[in-house]
């Protein structure tokens, strides 16, 4: 019988009793990736010898008695805009492919510290721009429930990996829901933390004010308990919160009794597939017989949320993308030139499609005589967006609508054209917008495609998100569910 | 506002891009079709709006000024497409 049925803390339990070794936990990982990876596409790097190394010495740790961590043993994928000291981190991107870090991620070290086994670095569109992984450079991932579809970007090597049983759990990163998008579509849970809550000190920056690295898991549990590990204030991430972390697996009761849920009408409105309606409304039938109430209410400035975050989101990605120039890491275009010459020719040769055209749009709303109507403008609305939240966050718990307006659609059908890709993150934008944390759950299916509830929270209120994922999770069994591969 | 092949172009130089005359054509459409798309804000009333340039309410802060240990030559270097040195080579800056 397969490893990958038990959550973390059955894992946990069965190591802690000896009835599975961490080498033979990572071998089961190793053995799966051989055998659906070459369909799946997910990983870009495999840490085989190190991963047999580590799992050896925690074996040995084990067997020692020593103290064990959060997540003793645990395969897990990393993302590969996460920076990981001596494995190659590429971004899916032709300018990284021989990229070697020489320092980890501070997510990457809270990883070896909880006693994680690190398998390898994980597909995703190059840079983090997209909203299907077909933008990476060493080609697109596909969904293990149906190999025609996208897994969703831009964490979909991270989200298909953990649907196909590769990895135990992975870590992704979600700027406009590029974590939770690729859990729906793969049937998994994803959690994007309140902007802070994890550090982003070694993740690859896109758009600095709304990135934030989040697990990708199986359960609402396991979920907890890698949040657990990589949250807290970390002096080398600027932007990182100094809050106290709760006990995110003691808010796991399954009490919900009470709760009070709005949904947004804008969120089940014009432009959400009716399947995927009709799925949301039942798994709020579910939420309410478990005691929870909900209500309709209005997010009105959610039209603007698509418009406003391109604009912020590829401002920021102009600006720090401009330090991939050549000169001290990533490829080199030199053809004889001056130094100006080198940084185009570089830069031209190394940046795929979507990354020459976010930085074009973002240079252009930065450029004189736009800054005001586009940049400034749009961090205005942001301040609208936010305060929609904030208002509705006096009355309720939670904010509960679907993950992605579809199910996960076929490869190549929306690639010429940005402007409709850019519109399936229209659900998950304004939590990154507002900072907010929100998880995506398996909810149920759609034509055998899996669709994902979002359950939106307070800022830095993890607990409640979680609390309410897991309450539904209990009287459900769609995260069970996995595909044939 | 429609932007023009010579407003892309423009663009390119600024952001360091060299693109293809197929490039060229394709992000004007695909400009224009998004920042069309965009100016659903300019129709917003924001007289009166702070901007959030960032979520949390953060605010500069020092550290102490203490001597610590720094990248070795060797680690700085590591991916440098070409060094020279010690020092990443650049081609000439002047003639």
């Amino acid at each position: 019988m397969s490893l990958f049925q038990y959550r973390l803390s059955e894992l946990h339990n069965m190591l802690h009793s000896a009835q599975v070794s961490v080498s033979e936990l990572t071998e089961e990982s190793l053995s799966a990736i051989a055998r659906v990876d070459g369909d799946v596409h997910a990983f870009l790097t495999l840490n085989e010898e190190g991963a047999r190394a580590a799992a050896r010495e925690l074996d040995d740790k084990l067997a020692s008695g020593a103290s064990r961590g959060l997540l003793f043993g645990m395969p897990a994928g990393i993302k590969d805009n996460i920076v990981t000291k001596g494995l190659r981190t590429t971004c899916a991107s032709r300018f990284l492919d021989n990229y070697q870090p020489i320092y980890d991620a501070t997510v990457a070290a809270k990883l070896r510290q909880a006693d994680a086994v690190t398998i390898g670095k994980l597909n995703m569109d190059e840079f983090a721009m997209g909203g299907s992984n077909e933008n990476s450079a060493y080609g697109a991932v596909r969904n293990p429930w149906d190999l025609e579809r996208v897994p969703g970007g831009s964490s979909g090597g991270s989200a298909a990996a953990v649907a196909a049983g590769e990895v135990f759990f992975a870590l992704g990163s979600d700027t406009g829901g590029s974590i939770r998008q690729p859990a729906s579509y793969c049937g998994v849970v994803g959690l994007k933390p309140t902007y802070g809550l994890v550090s982003r000190y070694g993740l690859v920056a896109f758009a600095s004010s709304l990135d934030q690295i989040g697990p990708l898991t199986r359960t609402v549990e396991d979920s907890a308990y890698v949040l657990q590990a990589i949250a807290g204030y970390d002096a080398q991430d600027s932007t990182s919160a100094k809050v106290d972390i709760p006990d995110y697996l003691s808010a796991l009761t399954g009490d919900i009794k009470g709760l009070r849920i709005a949904v947004p009408k804008e969120y089940l409105g014009e432009g959400v597939d009716a399947s995927v309606r009709e799925t949301v409304l039942s798994a709020l039938k579910v939420l309410e017989e478990l005691g929870a109430v909900w209500e309709e209410v209005s997010l009105p400035h959610t039209e603007y949320a698509v418009a406003t975050y391109y604009l912020l989101a590829s401002s920021e990605a102009s600006s720090n993308l401009a330090r991939f120039d050549g000169v001290r890491y990533g490829v080199r275009v030199d053809e004889g030139g001056n130094l100006l010459d080198l940084y185009h020719n570089s830069r031209s040769h190394g940046f795929g499609l979507e990354v020459k055209r976010r930085i074009m749009l973002g240079t252009y709303a930065l450029s004189s005589g736009y800054y005001d109507a586009y940049y400034l403008k749009a961090q205005k609305v942001r301040t609208l967006i936010k305060q929609d939240f904030d208002e509705v966050f006096k009355k309720y718990d939670v904010v509960i609508g679907p993950t992605a307006p579809t199910t996960a659609f076929k490869l190549g059908s929306q690639t010429e054209d940005p402007l409709t890709m850019y519109l399936n993150d229209i659900l998950t934008i304004p939590v990154n917008l507002a900072g907010i944390p929100a998880v995506s759950i398996p909810c149920g299916f759609a034509e055998g495609l899996p669709v994902g509830l979002q359950i939106i929270g307070k800022e830095f209120d993890e607990s409640t998100v979680l609390r309410v994922a897991h309450a539904y999770e209990q009287h459900t069994d769609y995260h069970k569910q996995r595909p044939q591969l | 506002m429609s932007i023009t092949v010579k407003d892309v172009q423009h663009v390119a130089r600024l952001a360091r891009l060299h693109l293809s005359p197929e490039e060229e054509a394709m992000f004007t459409e695909q400009m224009n079709s998004i920042l069309q798309y965009a100016e659903k804000l300019s129709g917003l009333d924001t007289e009166g709006v702070q901007p959030t340039t960032h979520v949390l309410h953060v605010s500069n802060v020092m550290r102490e000024d203490v001597v610590k240990e720094s990248l070795s030559l060797e680690e700085a270097l590591l991916n440098a497409p070409e060094e020279e040195d010690g020092q990443f080579k650049v081609p000439a800056v002047l003639e």
